[in-house]
């Protein structure tokens, strides 16, 4: 469904509303009992995660955007637990309109921490699909590892990532990307690439 | 007051160079950047020596609270006692110099050493060592006991310390600068603030070319040109942010002050409408505004505008020396790691509410300001420590000794001194550059005679 306000231009469903879903639809919901074990299913997002982490890769961020709902979040915490992000800052809390700010930054030639850009592989691995009692609704669960060059040597960026995916007509969306970094609440050089 | 003193035994920075010839009034020697002695040199010249920032009361609310933080490169437990008093203790055992504490905060009546299990109070002092009766002395000699940093104050809030006894009282090192900061803090309701995370970041390079920039108005459109664009892409009208900065900033109304003790202010005040929502009218967007400038707008009509400010980024650089800013609504924090690295810590801060001053409207006040406050170190200060990242490789040209901050010298008019010997100048000026890193080569001339405490 189309929103009202186009979130690209504007803010209107960063409200109170959605913090609470999101605090609660983000808290203990990776529960064995939920698990999904059929393994199309789990291979359907899957494969999901993994294009998403290649067109990161590939710095195709104009596919990246599209497989995000229109009205989205892209989260990364600056604390363990992710907390709650009207209380506490975090490192990226991004609706559409920041993370379409995020990627026209990129795209300036003026971002001089991405001049020259840095080059990234991920690793995912460990997807765990989790139902949530809304059938077109999942969690999905998944490790990262990116490896990336920029100028002066090699490093490493890990932790975990939640998805939720809601299901439109004709796909399965990202709603929610929250990337949890193992090193969240340590000082970070360079955080500019899209995690 | 210091209850027992003990003169630790140091070097003397001051033969390690001719001073005044790596300081000059227009240059700086690029070895002050790079130079590992004189990194060395400044964790007891500079960062000993003077008031140091170390923490925020909020963030040691209760007795008993601690965080842990350092002190150039010691590090410490800040803690609120049993008693309530706020100390500063060094994170050693006095036995074998083991960390007594290695979490980031909690709440701790007594700190027990991991490593052979002596314990101590929170005031510092020995409670109890294992199996004691092996042990001729006495445990009751005060020099068991952890050594704490023997100054530590707090001027509305911002915690302060010292090893220096010589040091001026903190209101007076603080002089003149503590104008802005109270201004700073009485835009808030009741003039209070709380700490609420941080963006935390860190960039290969010396300290101080964070401290250099933190007044620098010259590089705003270049550095941040990414920034601007992006916050400005779909305003009416360009004035996001910090687009005061473009076409000619020195005959803006903002300006640049050398407010004495190394400390410096960038007021950028003056650029904006004086009137309630002025300061919301040039705030870029984020995640939220058009829904709460909306929702504040229907609940409180008028007054709104004047609580959405409160959501704003304040447009100052208050930076006191060495290693503390309050720029936009954040606690900027310095803290060198080596020769050529350091930390920089972006400290959140929320709007507290105890009274109701703002008749419910503070949890949708927070919840948009923190998402302004994410903005800059996202999008803008990114930018920044990558510049001062190739500054540090720069300075690897050995042959090519000079750095400049010699922007408005001897250009008759251009800078102001006044009455009290605060120092004016456009906002393009390294004028507040020349005048601390005078006030840093006195300091590092000087020999202080640094203290540790115990209790008795």
């Amino acid at each position: 469904m189309q929103p009202i306000h186009d979130p690209s231009t504007s803010s209107y469903y960063v409200n109170e509303q959605l913090y609470q879903e999101l605090v609660a639809s983000f808290t203990d919901w990776q529960r064995d009992d939920m698990a999904v074990d059929n393994l199309s299913e789990r291979d359907q997002f899957r494969i999901l995660v993994e294009k998403e982490a290649r067109l990161l890769d590939q710095l195709r961020f104009d596919e990246w955007l599209a497989m995000y709902s229109p009205e989205c979040i892209y989260w990364v915490p600056g604390t363990p637990e992710a907390g709650d992000p009207r209380r506490e800052i975090a490192i990226s809390f991004d609706d559409r309109r920041r993370m379409e700010d995020r990627i026209y930054r990129l795209r300036t030639g003026y971002a001089w921490s991405q001049a020259p850009k840095s080059r990234t592989v991920r690793m995912i691995s460990n997807v765990e699909t989790f139902s949530t009692g809304q059938s077109s609704v999942r969690m999905v669960r998944s490790n990262f590892l990116i490896s990336e060059f920029r100028v002066d040597g090699t490093r490493f960026l890990s932790g975990w990532c939640g998805h939720r995916f809601v299901r439109t007509a004709h796909r399965w969306e990202i709603q929610v990307r929250q990337v949890n970094l193992i090193d969240c609440d340590q000082n970070l050089r360079n955080p500019s690439i899209v995690l | 007051m210091l209850e027992k003193l003990n003169t630790s035994r140091i070097e003397s920075a001051a033969d390690l160079y001719d001073w005044d010839e790596l300081v000059q009034e227009d240059r700086v020697h690029r070895l002050i950047y790079t130079d590992p002695a004189i990194f060395q040199a400044e964790m007891t010249n500079i960062f000993g020596a003077v008031w140091v920032y170390l923490g925020h009361e909020s963030q040691i609310p209760k007795n008993d609270d601690y965080i842990t933080v350092r002190l150039g490169l010691r590090p410490i437990i800040l803690l609120r006692d049993s008693q309530g008093k706020i100390r500063a203790l060094f994170n050693r055992c006095t036995h074998r110099g083991t960390t007594l504490c290695r979490k980031d905060k909690g709440s701790a009546r007594i700190f027990t050493c991991p490593y052979h299990g002596w314990s101590y109070l929170n005031s510092g002092k020995l409670r109890a060592v294992p199996w004691p009766d092996g042990y001729a002395c006495d445990f009751k000699d005060s020099k068991f006991n952890v050594a704490q940093v023997p100054r530590v104050d707090s001027y509305r809030g911002f915690i302060f310390a010292t090893l220096n006894p010589e040091a001026p009282a903190l209101l007076d090192y603080l002089g003149a600068i503590t104008k802005p900061i109270d201004e700073w803090l009485d835009r808030q309701p009741k003039g209070k603030i709380a700490v609420c995370e941080a963006n935390r970041l860190k960039y290969k390079g010396n300290w101080k070319l964070a401290y250099d920039n933190s007044g620098d108005g010259y590089h705003v459109v270049f550095s941040h040109r990414s920034l601007l664009e992006m916050e400005n892409r779909q305003a009416d009208v360009a004035n996001k942010g910090m687009s005061y900065y473009k076409g000619s900033p020195d005959t803006a109304p903002m300006y640049m002050a050398y407010m004495g003790h190394g400390h410096h202010f960038k007021d950028k005040r003056p650029n904006i409408q004086k009137r309630a929502g002025g300061l919301w009218a040039v705030e870029g967007p984020a995640p939220g505004t058009e829904h709460y400038a909306e929702e504040l707008r229907r609940r409180f009509g008028a007054r709104a505008e004047a609580i959405l400010d409160l959501a704003s980024s304040e447009p100052v650089n208050i930076n006191v020396f060495p290693n503390f800013s309050l720029l936009g609504n954040h606690i900027q924090v310095f803290e060198p790691v080596s020769v050529d690295e350091t930390n920089v810590t972006w400290y959140g801060t929320a709007v507290v509410d105890e009274d109701g001053t703002l008749g419910g409207a503070v949890d949708e006040v927070n919840a948009l300001r923190m998402r302004t406050q994410e903005q800059f170190p996202n999008f803008g200060e990114v930018d920044d420590l990558a510049n001062f990242e190739e500054i540090q490789r720069g300075l690897a040209c050995q042959e090519d000794e000079w750095v400049y901050m010699h922007r408005g010298l001897d250009i008759p008019g251009r800078v102001k001194t006044d009455e009290n010997g605060i120092i004016t100048a456009p906002a393009t000026d390294e004028a507040f550059m020349r005048e601390y890193i005078k006030e840093w080569k006195r300091l590092m001339k000087a020999t202080p005679r640094l203290a540790i405490q115990r209790e008795p």
